[in-house]
Protein backbone atom coordinates (compact mmCIF):
# COMPACT_ATOMS: atom_id res chain seq x y z
CA UNK A 1 0.00 0.00 0.00
CA UNK A 2 1.41 3.39 -1.00
CA UNK A 3 1.58 6.29 1.45
CA UNK A 4 -0.99 8.37 -0.47
CA UNK A 5 -3.35 5.38 -0.45
CA UNK A 6 -2.94 4.93 3.29
CA UNK A 7 -3.48 8.65 3.81
CA UNK A 8 -6.67 8.58 1.72
CA UNK A 9 -8.01 5.58 3.65
CA UNK A 10 -7.20 7.36 6.93
CA UNK A 11 -9.19 10.40 5.75
CA UNK A 12 -12.08 8.16 4.80
CA UNK A 13 -12.00 6.53 8.23
CA UNK A 14 -12.07 9.94 9.88
CA UNK A 15 -15.09 10.84 7.79
CA UNK A 16 -16.80 7.59 8.83
CA UNK A 17 -16.09 8.38 12.49
CA UNK A 18 -17.76 11.75 12.01
CA UNK A 19 -20.79 10.06 10.47
CA UNK A 20 -20.98 7.54 13.32
CA UNK A 21 -20.85 10.22 16.00
CA UNK A 22 -23.48 12.23 14.10
CA UNK A 23 -25.79 9.20 13.87
CA UNK A 24 -25.50 8.21 17.52
CA UNK A 25 -25.86 11.81 18.64
CA UNK A 26 -28.99 12.25 16.50
CA UNK A 27 -30.47 9.00 17.80
CA UNK A 28 -29.58 9.94 21.38
CA UNK A 29 -28.67 6.31 21.93
CA UNK A 30 -26.30 3.73 20.51
CA UNK A 31 -22.90 2.17 21.04
CA UNK A 32 -20.18 4.67 20.28
CA UNK A 33 -17.11 2.99 21.77
CA UNK A 34 -17.37 -0.30 19.92
CA UNK A 35 -18.41 1.42 16.68
CA UNK A 36 -15.36 3.67 16.66
CA UNK A 37 -12.95 0.82 17.45
CA UNK A 38 -13.80 -1.16 14.30
CA UNK A 39 -13.87 1.62 11.67
CA UNK A 40 -10.57 0.70 9.98
CA UNK A 41 -11.46 -3.01 10.02
CA UNK A 42 -14.84 -2.45 8.37
CA UNK A 43 -13.68 0.13 5.89
CA UNK A 44 -10.64 -1.83 4.70
CA UNK A 45 -12.78 -4.96 4.32
CA UNK A 46 -15.47 -3.21 2.29
CA UNK A 47 -13.17 -0.87 0.36
CA UNK A 48 -10.43 -3.36 -0.49
CA UNK A 49 -11.11 -7.00 0.32
CA UNK A 50 -14.73 -8.15 0.15
CA UNK A 51 -16.05 -8.98 -3.30
CA UNK A 52 -19.47 -7.40 -3.19
CA UNK A 53 -21.69 -5.53 -5.64
CA UNK A 54 -23.54 -2.69 -3.89
CA UNK A 55 -25.96 -2.44 -6.83
CA UNK A 56 -26.64 -6.19 -6.68
CA UNK A 57 -26.54 -7.09 -2.96
CA UNK A 58 -27.94 -10.58 -3.61
CA UNK A 59 -25.23 -11.51 -6.15
CA UNK A 60 -24.82 -15.24 -5.36
CA UNK A 61 -21.02 -15.32 -5.66
CA UNK A 62 -20.43 -12.39 -3.31
CA UNK A 63 -18.35 -12.60 -0.18
CA UNK A 64 -20.38 -12.48 3.01
CA UNK A 65 -19.67 -10.26 6.00
CA UNK A 66 -21.32 -10.77 9.38
CA UNK A 67 -21.17 -8.16 12.11
CA UNK A 68 -21.39 -10.53 15.03
CA UNK A 69 -20.92 -7.62 17.44
CA UNK A 70 -24.22 -6.21 16.19
CA UNK A 71 -24.13 -3.21 18.51
CA UNK A 72 -21.53 -1.68 16.19
CA UNK A 73 -24.38 -1.27 13.70
CA UNK A 74 -23.74 2.49 13.23
CA UNK A 75 -20.26 1.69 11.90
CA UNK A 76 -21.62 -0.95 9.53
CA UNK A 77 -24.40 1.33 8.29
CA UNK A 78 -21.96 4.18 7.68
CA UNK A 79 -19.67 1.85 5.72
CA UNK A 80 -22.50 0.29 3.68
CA UNK A 81 -23.80 3.74 2.78
CA UNK A 82 -20.30 4.89 1.84
CA UNK A 83 -20.01 1.87 -0.47
CA UNK A 84 -23.36 2.72 -2.06
CA UNK A 85 -25.58 -0.10 -0.73
CA UNK A 86 -28.11 2.58 0.17
CA UNK A 87 -28.27 6.36 0.27
CA UNK A 88 -26.55 8.31 3.03
CA UNK A 89 -29.86 10.10 3.61
CA UNK A 90 -31.00 7.02 5.58
CA UNK A 91 -28.20 7.39 8.15
CA UNK A 92 -29.82 10.07 10.34
CA UNK A 93 -32.83 7.78 10.77
CA UNK A 94 -30.85 5.34 12.94
CA UNK A 95 -33.08 3.91 15.68
CA UNK A 96 -36.06 6.04 14.63
CA UNK A 97 -39.53 4.52 14.49
CA UNK A 98 -40.07 3.00 11.06
CA UNK A 99 -36.41 3.22 9.99
CA UNK A 100 -34.70 0.31 8.27
CA UNK A 101 -31.70 1.16 10.44
CA UNK A 102 -32.68 -0.71 13.57
CA UNK A 103 -30.55 -0.45 16.70
CA UNK A 104 -28.97 -3.76 15.68
CA UNK A 105 -28.68 -4.99 12.05
CA UNK A 106 -31.73 -6.57 10.44
CA UNK A 107 -30.90 -8.52 7.28
CA UNK A 108 -34.53 -8.30 6.14
CA UNK A 109 -34.47 -4.52 6.13
CA UNK A 110 -31.01 -3.28 5.14
CA UNK A 111 -29.38 -3.94 1.75
CA UNK A 112 -25.95 -5.44 2.33
CA UNK A 113 -26.62 -6.80 5.81
CA UNK A 114 -26.05 -10.55 5.54
CA UNK A 115 -27.20 -11.70 8.98
CA UNK A 116 -29.39 -10.26 11.70
CA UNK A 117 -27.29 -9.89 14.83
CA UNK A 118 -27.41 -8.28 18.23
CA UNK A 119 -27.58 -11.17 20.64
CA UNK A 120 -23.88 -11.85 21.00
CA UNK A 121 -21.84 -14.91 20.14
CA UNK A 122 -23.82 -16.15 17.14
CA UNK A 123 -22.03 -14.68 14.12
CA UNK A 124 -19.22 -17.18 13.61
CA UNK A 125 -21.74 -20.02 13.73
CA UNK A 126 -23.85 -18.40 11.02
CA UNK A 127 -20.65 -17.86 9.05
CA UNK A 128 -19.94 -21.57 9.30
CA UNK A 129 -23.30 -22.31 7.69
CA UNK A 130 -22.54 -19.85 4.89
CA UNK A 131 -19.03 -21.19 4.36
CA UNK A 132 -20.29 -24.78 4.19
CA UNK A 133 -23.10 -23.76 1.82
CA UNK A 134 -20.58 -22.02 -0.46
CA UNK A 135 -18.40 -25.12 -0.53
CA UNK A 136 -21.42 -27.33 -1.23
CA UNK A 137 -22.45 -25.13 -4.15
CA UNK A 138 -18.90 -24.92 -5.47
CA UNK A 139 -18.91 -21.14 -5.04
CA UNK A 140 -15.66 -19.35 -4.41
CA UNK A 141 -17.22 -16.92 -1.96
CA UNK A 142 -15.57 -16.19 1.35
CA UNK A 143 -17.13 -15.43 4.68
CA UNK A 144 -15.79 -12.88 7.11
CA UNK A 145 -17.07 -12.38 10.66
CA UNK A 146 -16.26 -9.53 13.03
CA UNK A 147 -16.52 -10.33 16.73
CA UNK A 148 -15.79 -8.23 19.77
CA UNK A 149 -13.40 -9.39 22.47
CA UNK A 150 -16.07 -9.03 25.17
CA UNK A 151 -18.21 -11.22 22.94
CA UNK A 152 -15.65 -14.00 23.34
CA UNK A 153 -17.22 -14.54 26.79
CA UNK A 154 -20.06 -16.36 25.04
CA UNK A 155 -19.70 -20.15 25.04
CA UNK A 156 -21.14 -20.46 21.56
CA UNK A 157 -18.00 -18.78 20.17
CA UNK A 158 -15.93 -21.76 21.27
CA UNK A 159 -18.46 -24.25 19.91
CA UNK A 160 -18.09 -22.46 16.58
CA UNK A 161 -14.29 -22.46 16.67
CA UNK A 162 -14.29 -26.25 17.06
CA UNK A 163 -16.77 -26.75 14.23
CA UNK A 164 -14.96 -24.41 11.81
CA UNK A 165 -11.74 -26.32 12.36
CA UNK A 166 -13.48 -29.68 12.05
CA UNK A 167 -14.88 -28.68 8.67
CA UNK A 168 -11.54 -27.17 7.59
CA UNK A 169 -13.20 -23.91 6.60
CA UNK A 170 -10.40 -22.15 4.79
CA UNK A 171 -13.06 -19.85 3.30
CA UNK A 172 -13.95 -18.47 6.75
CA UNK A 173 -12.14 -15.59 8.41
CA UNK A 174 -12.79 -14.08 11.81
CA UNK A 175 -11.59 -10.65 12.89
CA UNK A 176 -11.49 -9.93 16.61
CA UNK A 177 -11.97 -6.26 17.45
CA UNK A 178 -9.82 -6.50 20.55
CA UNK A 179 -10.47 -3.20 22.27
CA UNK A 180 -10.01 -4.65 25.77
CA UNK A 181 -13.17 -3.02 27.13
CA UNK A 182 -16.73 -4.29 27.51
CA UNK A 183 -19.90 -2.84 28.99
CA UNK A 184 -19.09 -3.06 32.67
CA UNK A 185 -15.35 -2.59 32.59
CA UNK A 186 -12.17 -3.91 31.03
CA UNK A 187 -12.15 -7.44 29.69
CA UNK A 188 -9.50 -8.12 32.31
CA UNK A 189 -11.94 -7.12 35.07
CA UNK A 190 -15.10 -8.67 33.68
CA UNK A 191 -13.77 -11.96 32.34
CA UNK A 192 -10.05 -12.29 31.67
CA UNK A 193 -9.35 -13.72 28.22
CA UNK A 194 -5.72 -14.42 29.00
CA UNK A 195 -3.87 -15.30 25.81
CA UNK A 196 -6.45 -14.95 23.03
CA UNK A 197 -3.90 -15.81 20.38
CA UNK A 198 -3.01 -19.06 22.13
CA UNK A 199 -6.68 -19.88 22.64
CA UNK A 200 -7.48 -19.59 18.92
CA UNK A 201 -4.29 -21.46 18.12
CA UNK A 202 -5.20 -24.32 20.40
CA UNK A 203 -8.54 -24.59 18.59
CA UNK A 204 -6.58 -25.19 15.40
CA UNK A 205 -7.00 -21.79 13.77
CA UNK A 206 -4.29 -19.90 11.91
CA UNK A 207 -3.75 -16.68 13.86
CA UNK A 208 -2.31 -13.25 13.11
CA UNK A 209 -2.24 -10.26 15.37
CA UNK A 210 -1.94 -6.62 14.36
CA UNK A 211 -2.70 -3.04 15.28
CA UNK A 212 -6.32 -2.58 14.21
CA UNK A 213 -5.83 1.11 13.47
CA UNK A 214 -2.55 0.85 11.54
CA UNK A 215 -3.92 0.90 8.03
CA UNK A 216 -1.03 -0.74 6.08
CA UNK A 217 -0.52 -3.47 8.72
CA UNK A 218 -4.21 -4.15 9.15
CA UNK A 219 -4.61 -4.25 5.38
CA UNK A 220 -1.89 -6.88 5.09
CA UNK A 221 -3.50 -8.97 7.83
CA UNK A 222 -6.91 -8.79 6.16
CA UNK A 223 -5.36 -9.73 2.83
CA UNK A 224 -3.85 -12.76 4.53
CA UNK A 225 -7.18 -13.67 6.18
CA UNK A 226 -9.32 -13.37 3.06
CA UNK A 227 -6.75 -14.35 0.44
CA UNK A 228 -5.80 -17.73 -0.99
CA UNK A 229 -5.89 -20.48 1.60
CA UNK A 230 -2.55 -21.50 3.00
CA UNK A 231 -4.03 -24.71 4.39
CA UNK A 232 -7.26 -26.41 5.37
CA UNK A 233 -7.86 -24.24 8.41
CA UNK A 234 -9.93 -21.17 9.27
CA UNK A 235 -8.08 -17.92 9.88
CA UNK A 236 -8.39 -15.25 12.55
CA UNK A 237 -6.94 -11.76 12.80
CA UNK A 238 -6.70 -10.36 16.29
CA UNK A 239 -6.91 -6.65 15.66
CA UNK A 240 -5.74 -4.70 18.70
CA UNK A 241 -7.87 -1.60 18.84
CA UNK A 242 -8.90 1.23 21.14
CA UNK A 243 -12.50 1.49 22.23
CA UNK A 244 -13.83 4.92 21.28
CA UNK A 245 -10.85 5.47 18.96
CA UNK A 246 -10.56 9.01 17.60
CA UNK A 247 -12.28 10.83 20.44
CA UNK A 248 -9.78 11.20 23.27
CA UNK A 249 -12.25 11.40 26.13
CA UNK A 250 -14.02 8.24 24.92
CA UNK A 251 -10.90 6.18 24.35
CA UNK A 252 -10.57 3.12 26.55
CA UNK A 253 -13.59 4.08 28.64
CA UNK A 254 -16.24 1.45 29.35
CA UNK A 255 -18.76 4.21 30.11
CA UNK A 256 -18.71 5.05 26.38
CA UNK A 257 -19.85 1.53 25.50
CA UNK A 258 -23.40 2.74 25.15
CA UNK A 259 -23.76 6.21 26.62
CA UNK A 260 -25.85 8.99 25.08
CA UNK A 261 -23.76 11.71 23.49
CA UNK A 262 -24.75 14.99 25.11
CA UNK A 263 -24.52 18.39 23.39
CA UNK A 264 -21.20 19.37 24.92
CA UNK A 265 -19.54 16.02 24.34
CA UNK A 266 -20.83 16.09 20.77
CA UNK A 267 -19.21 19.46 20.09
CA UNK A 268 -15.94 18.32 21.64
CA UNK A 269 -15.98 15.03 19.71
CA UNK A 270 -16.65 16.78 16.41
CA UNK A 271 -13.85 19.21 17.06
CA UNK A 272 -11.40 16.37 17.62
CA UNK A 273 -12.60 14.58 14.52
CA UNK A 274 -11.98 17.73 12.53
CA UNK A 275 -15.44 18.61 11.41
CA UNK B 1 -52.15 -52.32 11.94
CA UNK B 2 -48.82 -50.88 10.86
CA UNK B 3 -46.89 -49.20 13.66
CA UNK B 4 -43.51 -47.51 13.50
CA UNK B 5 -41.54 -45.12 15.70
CA UNK B 6 -42.39 -41.60 14.61
CA UNK B 7 -38.68 -40.75 14.50
CA UNK B 8 -38.15 -43.56 11.99
CA UNK B 9 -41.02 -42.35 9.83
CA UNK B 10 -39.32 -38.94 9.85
CA UNK B 11 -35.88 -40.36 9.08
CA UNK B 12 -37.15 -42.36 6.11
CA UNK B 13 -39.24 -39.54 4.69
CA UNK B 14 -36.30 -37.16 5.00
CA UNK B 15 -34.27 -39.44 2.74
CA UNK B 16 -37.11 -39.53 0.21
CA UNK B 17 -37.32 -35.73 0.24
CA UNK B 18 -33.54 -35.48 0.00
CA UNK B 19 -33.64 -37.50 -3.24
CA UNK B 20 -35.98 -34.98 -4.81
CA UNK B 21 -34.54 -31.76 -3.41
CA UNK B 22 -30.82 -31.08 -3.47
CA UNK B 23 -31.21 -27.92 -1.40
CA UNK B 24 -31.96 -29.99 1.70
CA UNK B 25 -29.08 -30.29 4.17
CA UNK B 26 -29.34 -31.97 7.56
CA UNK B 27 -27.71 -30.70 10.75
CA UNK B 28 -27.38 -32.91 13.80
CA UNK B 29 -25.99 -32.62 17.33
CA UNK B 30 -24.58 -36.09 18.03
CA UNK B 31 -27.99 -37.76 18.16
CA UNK B 32 -28.49 -38.95 14.56
CA UNK B 33 -28.75 -42.56 15.71
CA UNK B 34 -31.58 -41.51 17.99
CA UNK B 35 -33.46 -39.08 15.76
CA UNK B 36 -32.90 -41.31 12.72
CA UNK B 37 -31.20 -38.67 10.59
CA UNK B 38 -28.48 -41.33 10.35
CA UNK B 39 -30.48 -42.59 7.37
CA UNK B 40 -29.96 -39.27 5.57
CA UNK B 41 -26.32 -39.30 6.61
CA UNK B 42 -25.83 -42.73 5.04
CA UNK B 43 -27.55 -41.74 1.79
CA UNK B 44 -26.21 -38.16 1.44
CA UNK B 45 -22.99 -37.89 3.46
CA UNK B 46 -22.03 -34.65 1.70
CA UNK B 47 -25.21 -32.93 2.82
CA UNK B 48 -25.12 -34.11 6.41
CA UNK B 49 -23.33 -32.06 9.05
CA UNK B 50 -22.83 -32.98 12.65
CA UNK B 51 -22.03 -30.19 15.06
CA UNK B 52 -21.32 -32.28 18.11
CA UNK B 53 -23.11 -31.62 21.35
CA UNK B 54 -23.45 -27.91 20.61
CA UNK B 55 -27.03 -27.05 19.72
CA UNK B 56 -26.64 -23.27 19.79
CA UNK B 57 -23.88 -23.40 17.19
CA UNK B 58 -25.92 -25.82 15.09
CA UNK B 59 -29.04 -23.63 15.01
CA UNK B 60 -27.03 -20.51 14.13
CA UNK B 61 -25.19 -22.43 11.41
CA UNK B 62 -28.57 -23.43 10.00
CA UNK B 63 -29.42 -19.74 9.68
CA UNK B 64 -26.23 -19.30 7.67
CA UNK B 65 -27.13 -22.22 5.39
CA UNK B 66 -30.60 -20.77 4.87
CA UNK B 67 -29.18 -17.32 4.06
CA UNK B 68 -27.22 -19.04 1.30
CA UNK B 69 -30.21 -20.77 -0.29
CA UNK B 70 -30.11 -24.19 1.37
CA UNK B 71 -33.04 -25.73 3.24
CA UNK B 72 -31.46 -26.84 6.51
CA UNK B 73 -33.24 -29.46 8.60
CA UNK B 74 -32.03 -29.20 12.19
CA UNK B 75 -32.56 -32.35 14.19
CA UNK B 76 -32.15 -32.95 17.88
CA UNK B 77 -34.33 -33.38 20.96
CA UNK B 78 -37.20 -30.86 21.13
CA UNK B 79 -36.04 -29.58 24.49
CA UNK B 80 -32.61 -28.59 23.20
CA UNK B 81 -34.01 -26.73 20.20
CA UNK B 82 -36.60 -24.80 22.19
CA UNK B 83 -34.61 -24.08 25.34
CA UNK B 84 -30.90 -24.74 24.93
CA UNK B 85 -30.86 -22.93 21.58
CA UNK B 86 -33.90 -20.76 22.21
CA UNK B 87 -32.13 -17.45 21.69
CA UNK B 88 -30.56 -18.67 18.45
CA UNK B 89 -33.97 -19.87 17.25
CA UNK B 90 -35.50 -16.52 18.07
CA UNK B 91 -32.74 -14.20 16.81
CA UNK B 92 -31.37 -15.96 13.76
CA UNK B 93 -34.14 -18.27 12.60
CA UNK B 94 -37.41 -16.51 13.45
CA UNK B 95 -36.41 -12.83 13.47
CA UNK B 96 -34.29 -13.38 10.39
CA UNK B 97 -37.20 -15.23 8.74
CA UNK B 98 -34.76 -18.01 7.87
CA UNK B 99 -35.99 -20.99 5.89
CA UNK B 100 -34.92 -23.42 8.62
CA UNK B 101 -36.81 -26.57 9.62
CA UNK B 102 -36.36 -27.33 13.30
CA UNK B 103 -37.31 -30.92 14.00
CA UNK B 104 -37.68 -31.51 17.72
CA UNK B 105 -37.66 -35.22 18.48
CA UNK B 106 -38.31 -37.09 21.71
CA UNK B 107 -40.99 -34.52 22.58
CA UNK B 108 -43.45 -34.67 25.45
CA UNK B 109 -42.88 -37.62 27.76
CA UNK B 110 -41.80 -39.94 24.93
CA UNK B 111 -38.27 -40.12 26.31
CA UNK B 112 -40.00 -41.68 29.28
CA UNK B 113 -37.17 -43.67 30.84
CA UNK B 114 -34.65 -40.81 30.77
CA UNK B 115 -36.83 -38.67 33.02
CA UNK B 116 -37.41 -34.95 33.45
CA UNK B 117 -34.00 -33.81 32.17
CA UNK B 118 -34.85 -35.10 28.70
CA UNK B 119 -38.63 -34.74 28.58
CA UNK B 120 -39.85 -31.74 26.65
CA UNK B 121 -43.05 -30.33 28.09
CA UNK B 122 -42.45 -26.60 27.48
CA UNK B 123 -41.38 -26.53 23.84
CA UNK B 124 -44.75 -25.66 22.28
CA UNK B 125 -45.18 -22.75 24.70
CA UNK B 126 -41.76 -21.36 23.85
CA UNK B 127 -41.90 -21.89 20.11
CA UNK B 128 -45.40 -20.55 19.56
CA UNK B 129 -44.58 -17.36 21.47
CA UNK B 130 -41.91 -16.51 18.89
CA UNK B 131 -43.12 -14.39 15.95
CA UNK B 132 -42.77 -15.90 12.44
CA UNK B 133 -42.66 -19.46 13.78
CA UNK B 134 -44.92 -22.23 12.50
CA UNK B 135 -45.50 -25.05 15.01
CA UNK B 136 -46.64 -28.49 13.86
CA UNK B 137 -47.15 -31.73 15.83
CA UNK B 138 -48.29 -34.53 13.49
CA UNK B 139 -50.13 -37.59 14.75
CA UNK B 140 -49.88 -40.78 12.68
CA UNK B 141 -47.49 -42.18 10.07
CA UNK B 142 -49.26 -40.57 7.13
CA UNK B 143 -49.52 -37.18 8.77
CA UNK B 144 -45.88 -37.24 9.88
CA UNK B 145 -44.80 -37.74 6.27
CA UNK B 146 -47.18 -35.07 5.02
CA UNK B 147 -46.13 -32.61 7.72
CA UNK B 148 -42.44 -32.98 6.88
CA UNK B 149 -43.18 -32.58 3.19
CA UNK B 150 -45.26 -29.45 3.88
CA UNK B 151 -42.63 -28.03 6.22
CA UNK B 152 -39.98 -28.35 3.51
CA UNK B 153 -42.29 -26.78 0.92
CA UNK B 154 -43.18 -23.90 3.28
CA UNK B 155 -40.91 -20.85 2.91
CA UNK B 156 -39.97 -19.87 6.45
CA UNK B 157 -39.17 -21.20 9.90
CA UNK B 158 -41.01 -24.33 11.05
CA UNK B 159 -40.83 -26.26 14.31
CA UNK B 160 -41.89 -29.87 13.79
CA UNK B 161 -42.56 -31.69 17.04
CA UNK B 162 -42.07 -35.46 16.99
CA UNK B 163 -42.27 -38.37 19.37
CA UNK B 164 -39.65 -40.98 20.03
CA UNK B 165 -42.32 -43.66 20.14
CA UNK B 166 -44.48 -45.67 17.77
CA UNK B 167 -47.32 -44.22 15.75
CA UNK B 168 -49.84 -46.15 13.71
CA UNK B 169 -51.09 -45.62 10.19
CA UNK B 170 -54.54 -44.17 10.78
CA UNK B 171 -54.96 -41.93 7.76
CA UNK B 172 -54.98 -42.82 4.10
CA UNK B 173 -53.17 -41.11 1.24
CA UNK B 174 -56.12 -38.73 0.74
CA UNK B 175 -55.72 -37.27 4.25
CA UNK B 176 -56.30 -33.54 3.70
CA UNK B 177 -53.20 -32.18 5.44
CA UNK B 178 -52.39 -28.50 5.06
CA UNK B 179 -50.41 -26.30 7.44
CA UNK B 180 -52.78 -24.21 9.56
CA UNK B 181 -55.87 -26.30 8.77
CA UNK B 182 -57.08 -28.58 11.56
CA UNK B 183 -59.00 -31.69 10.60
CA UNK B 184 -62.24 -32.95 12.16
CA UNK B 185 -61.51 -36.68 12.24
CA UNK B 186 -64.74 -37.59 13.99
CA UNK B 187 -68.03 -35.72 13.98
CA UNK B 188 -70.02 -35.07 17.15
CA UNK B 189 -72.46 -32.62 18.68
CA UNK B 190 -72.12 -32.58 22.49
CA UNK B 191 -68.45 -31.78 23.01
CA UNK B 192 -65.27 -31.34 20.94
CA UNK B 193 -61.95 -32.92 21.81
CA UNK B 194 -59.08 -30.99 20.22
CA UNK B 195 -55.91 -33.05 20.22
CA UNK B 196 -52.45 -32.59 18.78
CA UNK B 197 -49.57 -34.90 17.97
CA UNK B 198 -49.45 -38.51 18.97
CA UNK B 199 -52.36 -38.22 21.42
CA UNK B 200 -54.94 -37.93 18.63
CA UNK B 201 -55.61 -41.72 18.69
CA UNK B 202 -56.10 -41.48 22.46
CA UNK B 203 -58.67 -38.70 21.92
CA UNK B 204 -60.46 -40.88 19.37
CA UNK B 205 -60.61 -43.77 21.83
CA UNK B 206 -62.01 -41.42 24.48
CA UNK B 207 -64.66 -40.31 21.97
CA UNK B 208 -65.55 -43.97 21.49
CA UNK B 209 -66.02 -44.40 25.23
CA UNK B 210 -68.17 -41.26 25.37
CA UNK B 211 -70.30 -42.51 22.51
CA UNK B 212 -70.94 -45.76 24.36
CA UNK B 213 -72.25 -43.60 27.22
CA UNK B 214 -74.52 -41.61 24.93
CA UNK B 215 -72.31 -38.51 24.54
CA UNK B 216 -71.48 -37.46 20.98
CA UNK B 217 -67.91 -36.14 20.80
CA UNK B 218 -66.28 -34.42 17.85
CA UNK B 219 -62.52 -34.93 17.54
CA UNK B 220 -60.22 -32.44 15.85
CA UNK B 221 -56.66 -33.32 14.87
CA UNK B 222 -55.03 -29.92 15.42
CA UNK B 223 -51.67 -30.78 13.92
CA UNK B 224 -50.75 -27.11 13.48
CA UNK B 225 -50.67 -25.20 16.74
CA UNK B 226 -49.45 -22.04 15.07
CA UNK B 227 -50.98 -20.59 13.00
CA UNK B 228 -54.03 -21.94 14.79
CA UNK B 229 -57.16 -22.84 12.82
CA UNK B 230 -59.45 -20.47 14.70
CA UNK B 231 -62.37 -20.85 12.30
CA UNK B 232 -62.53 -24.59 12.88
CA UNK B 233 -62.47 -23.99 16.65
CA UNK B 234 -65.17 -21.33 16.46
CA UNK B 235 -67.41 -23.71 14.50
CA UNK B 236 -66.77 -26.47 17.03
CA UNK B 237 -67.53 -24.12 19.92
CA UNK B 238 -70.79 -23.01 18.30
CA UNK B 239 -71.81 -26.54 17.32
CA UNK B 240 -70.90 -28.39 20.51
CA UNK B 241 -70.70 -25.69 23.22
CA UNK B 242 -67.77 -27.19 25.13
CA UNK B 243 -64.21 -28.29 24.36
CA UNK B 244 -61.43 -30.40 25.80
CA UNK B 245 -57.84 -30.02 24.64
CA UNK B 246 -55.35 -32.89 24.68
CA UNK B 247 -51.59 -32.55 24.36
CA UNK B 248 -48.43 -34.20 25.61
CA UNK B 249 -47.18 -30.86 26.89
CA UNK B 250 -47.59 -28.65 29.92
CA UNK B 251 -51.08 -27.26 30.45
CA UNK B 252 -49.34 -23.88 30.49
CA UNK B 253 -48.75 -22.30 27.11
CA UNK B 254 -49.44 -25.14 24.71
CA UNK B 255 -52.41 -26.15 22.58
CA UNK B 256 -54.84 -25.74 25.48
CA UNK B 257 -53.71 -22.19 26.10
CA UNK B 258 -53.83 -21.40 22.39
CA UNK B 259 -57.40 -22.71 22.12
CA UNK B 260 -58.51 -20.71 25.18
CA UNK B 261 -56.89 -17.55 23.81
CA UNK B 262 -58.67 -17.98 20.50
CA UNK B 263 -62.11 -18.81 21.87
CA UNK B 264 -62.34 -16.40 24.80
CA UNK B 265 -62.39 -13.50 22.36
CA UNK B 266 -64.95 -15.01 20.00
CA UNK B 267 -67.07 -17.84 21.44
CA UNK B 268 -66.39 -18.13 25.15
CA UNK B 269 -67.43 -21.68 26.01
CA UNK B 270 -66.03 -24.07 28.65
CA UNK B 271 -62.59 -25.40 27.69
CA UNK B 272 -60.89 -28.02 29.86
CA UNK B 273 -57.22 -28.69 29.24
CA UNK B 274 -55.75 -32.19 29.42
CA UNK B 275 -52.00 -31.95 29.54
CA UNK B 276 -49.08 -32.37 31.85
CA UNK B 277 -49.76 -30.55 35.12
CA UNK B 278 -47.38 -27.71 36.02
CA UNK B 279 -44.60 -29.98 37.18
CA UNK B 280 -41.59 -31.76 35.74
CA UNK B 281 -41.72 -35.19 34.18
CA UNK B 282 -40.34 -38.38 35.71
CA UNK B 283 -38.83 -41.70 34.72
CA UNK B 284 -41.15 -44.64 34.35
CA UNK B 285 -43.01 -46.70 31.79
CA UNK B 286 -44.50 -44.54 29.05
CA UNK B 287 -48.06 -45.70 29.68
CA UNK B 288 -47.76 -45.18 33.42
CA UNK B 289 -46.35 -41.67 33.35
CA UNK B 290 -48.91 -40.64 30.72
CA UNK B 291 -51.67 -41.94 32.98
CA UNK B 292 -50.18 -40.17 36.00
CA UNK B 293 -50.36 -36.96 33.94
CA UNK B 294 -54.01 -37.62 33.13
CA UNK B 295 -53.31 -38.40 29.50
CA UNK B 296 -55.21 -41.65 29.02
CA UNK B 297 -58.56 -42.58 27.47
CA UNK B 298 -60.57 -42.55 30.69
CA UNK B 299 -59.10 -39.27 32.03
CA UNK B 300 -59.90 -37.54 28.75
CA UNK B 301 -63.35 -39.09 28.79
CA UNK B 302 -63.95 -37.73 32.31
CA UNK B 303 -62.74 -34.28 31.32
CA UNK B 304 -65.16 -34.30 28.39
CA UNK B 305 -68.05 -35.25 30.67
CA UNK B 306 -67.12 -32.41 33.05
CA UNK B 307 -67.02 -30.00 30.11
CA UNK B 308 -70.47 -31.14 29.01
CA UNK B 309 -71.69 -30.65 32.58
CA UNK B 310 -70.35 -27.09 32.57
CA UNK B 311 -72.58 -26.19 29.63
CA UNK B 312 -75.64 -26.37 31.90
CA UNK B 313 -76.65 -22.94 33.21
Amino acid sequence: MTRPEAARLARECRSLRNTIVDMIHAAQSGHTGGSLSCVEILWLLYARHLRVKPDDPAWPDRDRFILSKGHAAPALYAVLAARGFFGADALPTLRRTGSMLQGHPDMRKVPGVEMSTGSLGMGISAGIGMALAARLAGRDSRVCVLVGDGELNEGQIWEALMAARKYELSNLAVIVDKNDVQLDGTTQEVMPLLDVRAKFGSFGWAVRECDGHDIPRLDAALRWATGAAAGPVPRVVIACTVKGKGVSFMEGKSEWHGKQIGAEDYRAAKEELGK
Amino acid sequence: MTAKPQRLVFGEELVALGEANERIVVLDADVCSSTQTKLFKARFPGRFFTFGIAEANMVSAAAGFAASGCIPVVSTFALFIALRAGDQVRAQVAYAGANVKLVGGYAGLSDYADGASHQSVEDIAVMRAIPNMTVIAPSDITETRMALRAAIAHDGPVFLRLSREAVTEDYGPDHPFAIGKGIAVREGTDVTIVATGTLVPCALRAAGLLNAGGVSARVIDMHTIKPLDEELLVRAARDTGALVTVEEHSVLGGLGSAVCEALCARVPVPVLRCGIPDRFGESGSYAEILTRAGLDDTSICSAALRAVEMKRP
